[in-house]
């Protein structure tokens, strides 16, 4: 089925988030829409999905103009999406979250369980899904709950798919997998609409690729361009996606962690007997899949886990059995991997949030009074700084794109006397210019002579950034091994190999 | 592959840790601590306020086809030999709870029913415990709970907080004496009291639903709503015109066949008021739809995940439209039997706050109509024990057992609930931004 988008404009209030788009997808097309966060993707495929109405413009399927009041009408049309955040009830079972909405029934309205599950089976044996349609969502790995979607769009016929930002969530080797997938689906004649902003996977399966900026198509483009050519589309300007930075000068301070074991109020040990250390002025960058104890490793350094053994020690000084608060005085920095849970406070002011771990005493709290002009003067002079783009210092963070969030928790924890430096997933869910900012302002931080730990789970961040790449698994260091080591080794130790050679 | 030459031991060429972490369960002491308590309140019971004699438990009526033999116990040993069993058992959750297990189910069932005989031989000593009518009574006692705990977990399975309970289980009330004693038909009663219960659901929904404001606070204002109106149009309107608009006719009780004939259960179960038939078949019916029907997969997902209900193109207000005013024409219906059943005529404020302990019932019974309807049952119990107990002249303070269904609605609430989890959108309007 072909789709078409003529003309399509969709305003909330003062802000036009498209701005007259027009697409076609033809059937067997896997068709990229290509733009930052916040450039006018999602809204677009809402307005297509029927979640939202557009101002202008029309919608036609194989030529024909139609009329989409809700989802459902989108669906009936054959029309099916795999929500970044999956549309998926986590307490039913996956027969229940694919049959929902679409219900076989028998009579006076019983459910059809079996009719669901064999067509659940059907689908997934079709594509080598390998789901049990009668596990329970929430107990499922992101990339089965993804294929859940998948299997859920596909029961209802649909004939034009669309994946937004369907990578966002999953590790390499489940993104190659859905990569597949598409291909397969593809052939199969569907017409696919994949929203994405990473440049690596546009140009592995796109055969056309539409550019969108600010609301606006910027450009078609070819799908042999260069990642520079695309990035630069996609930013308005040219971008640098590599991070330039100079050998290490090793200074005097150094972070020393030995024997660490973090367990969690069960007894599960989530960092398992853990022990490096970083020199000033270096990064030891930690890669591994999402959940190998990254996130237990980087709340211990802050003092943020309950259950710790072992040594951490900063410039001699130990800091295990401190508070978080003697932690932070002692010169630590702590951008955390969730923003929107522990960097900001979403309904405080861009201002309020650029004091929140100073609220203890000067310079912003005298005899227990806000000194309101000098956090005012210090906010907008860190505004201009960290380039947030906000219309000012009262805007409420919780209003702000992904990136500009991100580049006030990052503004926030640089501002200060930093010793050592914690950068959980720095860019994770921002925008490719605001990438290049943070990793610009950490390769900064480095060269001051500070010990700096990146964790991330996007292999090429860690390469970017790293000296040293650090592999955990289960909890466990795989090696510690210099920062030119090959991709393919370095995948291999993520799943848990230690090649040849490497010392752990 | 390598040796690594580092301090963990490892398999050859495999990843360090192959074997994952134990994972260790959390287990509470809730159980191990209450269970304690009570074996040790009812101790000091005893021990203080010694009481002679024998208890006879009677468990069957004289009326029965089959008639079960009366069993008479000297009242103070079996109480003091039901306290060491319940001693044991207290020690065996100890254990339990030492060893990282938790208390199973069935251990607490025959704790309370060890408990409950020993409770009753030491405080009817020298009396008889009628059984049979303890616990029927209980049941009957346990229909305004039954249908608001049903209300409310419909309610709430669909995301509506309905706090309204009590506002609807008073309007049904009001409504049943009204509408009963203007047509002189039960039926027609409860047919009035279940519009009444659906008229306060529509303000709840058109609130909470419509203009998205806090369920909490809605629920509360229309139950203070339904007290004003109802006490208003009472003194004003009822009382005045008492033998015309405050005679509702009543409920009997009927006897089903065969199945009423069944030694204990029949006597308990089938010798009721209709009004209880109606309240198991409700049970059932709730019940079998909430998990077996399309209606019943789409009410929970609005209840779950608005949002995945919405892109599948269910259209998630009006399911919980639906829903809301279903709920309250079931809570409604309870209401009729405080004016059909309990005492023919409306009263000021005479549901006394059920509502609330029937919300109670939808938490305790984790949002489930057959668990809620068993807890709901529990303070039926309570409520009535309280009032045969009165009657038997128990050594209790009188005000000690009126406390007792609200206790046993704490205790049950904050003590025995496990890990209950609410359905995820529960309170939270919808709203397509």
């Amino acid at each position: 089925m072909q789709l078409a988008l003529r003309g399509i404009t969709k305003r909330f209030g003062s802000l036009v988030a498209n701005d007259r788009i027009s697409l076609t997808v033809e059937p067997g097309e896997i068709h990229c829409l290509l733009g930052e966060n916040g450039a006018g993707k999602s809204t677009l495929m809402n307005v297509l999905y029927g979640l939202y109405q557009a101002d202008e413009g029309e919608i036609a399927l194989d030529g024909e103009v139609q009329h989409f009041s809700g989802p459902g009408d989108a669906i009936a049309a054959g029309i099916g999406m795999v929500h970044q955040h999956f549309m998926l009830v986590p307490v039913f079972t996956v027969a229940e979250n694919v049959m929902l909405g679409n219900e076989a029934t028998g009579l006076g309205g019983v459910l059809d369980l079996d009719a669901a599950r064999a067509r659940v089976r059907e689908i997934s044996q079709r594509f080598g899904f390998n789901v049990d349609p009668d596990a329970v969502v929430e107990d499922l790995p992101v990339g089965v709950q993804q294929r859940v979607e998948i299997i859920k769009a596909l029961s209802r016929d649909a004939r034009v798919l669309v994946f937004d930002e369907p990578t966002a969530v999953l590790t390499p080797q489940e993104t190659d997998d859905l990569m597949g997938t598409m291909r397969q689906l593809k052939e199969a004649g569907t017409a696919i609409v994949f929203i994405t902003h990473k440049l690596r996977e546009v140009r592995e399966v796109a055969d056309r690729i539409t550019v969108i900026r600010l609301g606006r198509v910027v450009g078609e483009a070819d799908p042999g361009a260069s990642n520079a050519e695309l990035a630069s589309l996609m930013v308005g300007r040219p971008v640098e996606l590599t991070v330039h930075k100079e050998p290490p000068v090793l200074g005097e301070g150094a972070l020393v962690v030995s024997g660490l074991t973090v367990a969690d109020a069960t007894g599960l040990v989530h960092v398992d007997d853990v022990s490096f250390s970083i020199r000033g002025g270096e990064v030891l960058a930690v890669a591994g899949v999402q959940g190998n104890g990254q996130t237990e490793l980087t709340e211990a350094l802050l003092g943020l886990q309950d259950h710790v053994l072992g040594s951490i020690t900063l410039d001699g000084q130990e800091l295990v059995g401190r508070t978080v608060r003697q932690i932070l005085d002692a010169g630590v920095g702590f951008v955390p991997e969730d923003r929107q849970v522990d960097g900001l406070v979403g309904t405080f002011t861009i201002a309020e949030n650029l004091m929140l771990d100073r609220s203890f005493g000067p310079p912003f709290v005298r005899a227990g009074s806000l000194q309101l002009g000098r956090l005012e003067a210090f906010a907008q002079e860190k505004l201009t700084e960290y380039d947030v783009r906000a219309p000012g210092i009262s805007t409420h963070a919780g209003n702000l794109s992904g990136g500009n969030q991100q580049k006030v928790v990052v503004a926030r924890e640089l501002s200060k006397d930093l010793r050592f430096l914690v950068a959980a997933q720095p860019t994770r869910g921002v925008d490719v210019g605001s990438i290049e900012f943070i990793h610009k302002q950490i390769v900064a931080t480095r060269d001051t002579g500070i010990p700096v730990l990146v964790v991330s789970t996007e292999l090429d961040e860690v390469v970017a950034l790293a000296d040293r790449i650090m592999v955990l698994y289960r909890g466990r260091i795989v090696g510690i091994v210099p920062a030119d080591t090959p991709r393919e080794v370095l995948g291999l130790m993520m799943t848990g190999e230690r090649p040849e050679g490497v010392v752990a | 592959m390598s040796t690594p030459p580092s301090s963990t031991p490892t398999v050859e060429g495999t990843a360090p840790a192959e074997a994952a972490p134990a994972v260790i369960a959390v287990v509470s002491r809730k159980a191990a601590v209450l269970l304690t308590l009570i074996a040790a309140g009812l101790a000091a019971a005893v021990g203080f306020g010694s009481q002679d004699g024998e208890t006879t438990f009677r468990l069957a009526r004289s009326t029965d086809f089959f008639e079960l033999p009366e069993i008479t116990v000297p009242a103070e040993n079996t109480a003091w030999v039901m306290i060491v069993l319940l001693a044991v058992i207290a020690a065996e959750s100890w254990r339990r709870y030492l060893k990282r297990r938790s208390t199973p189910i069935w251990l607490v069932a025959v704790y309370s029913l060890l408990a409950m005989t020993g409770f009753l031989s030491w405080a009817a000593a020298g009396g008889t415990v009628p059984v049979v009518s303890l616990l029927g009574n209980s049941v009957l006692l346990a229909v305004p709970l039954v249908f608001g705990a049903l209300g409310g977990v419909l309610g709430e399975r669909a995301g509506v907080v309905n706090i309204a309970i009590d506002g609807q289980l008073l309007a049904g009330a009001f409504a049943a004496a009204l509408v009963g004693s203007l047509t002189g038909s039960v039926w027609a009663g409860v047919l009035g009291a279940m519009a009444a219960g659906t008229v306060v659901a529509l303000i709840l929904g058109l609130f909470a639903i419509s203009y998205f404001v806090d369920q909490v606070i809605v629920g509360v204002v229309l139950n203070v709503l339904v007290i004003g109106i109802t006490s208003f149009l009472f003194t004003q309107v009822l009382a005045p015109n008492a033998a015309d608009l405050n005679s509702p006719p009543r409920f009997s009780a009927w006897n089903i066949p065969v199945v009423s004939e069944i030694p204990l259960i029949g006597p308990i179960l089938f010798r009721q008021a209709p009004i209880v038939y109606l309240l198991y078949i409700a049970v059932a019916l709730v019940t079998w739809s909430l998990y077996r029907t399309k209606w019943g997969l789409r009410v929970r997902a609005v209840g779950e995940h608005p949002k995945a209900a919405d892109t599948v193109g269910i259209n998630v207000n009006r399911t919980r439209y639906r829903t809301v005013l279903l709920a309250g024409a079931i809570a409604g219906m309870g209401g009729a039997f405080y004016t059909l059943v309990s005492v023919p005529q409306f009263n000021r404020e005479m549901t006394g706050g059920a509502g609330y302990i029937a919300l109670a019932a939808v938490i305790f019974g984790k949002w489930d109509p057959i668990r809620a309807t068993l807890a709901a049952l529990l303070f039926g119990f309570a409520s009535n024990l309280q009032g045969v107990l009165s009657v038997l002249g128990s050594p209790v303070p009188s005000e000690f057992m009126l406390m007792l269904p609200y206790v046993v609605t704490i205790f049950a609430v904050a003590g025995l609930v496990g890990r209950s989890r609410a359905p995820a959108a529960v309170g939270l309007p919808y709203r397509k931004t």
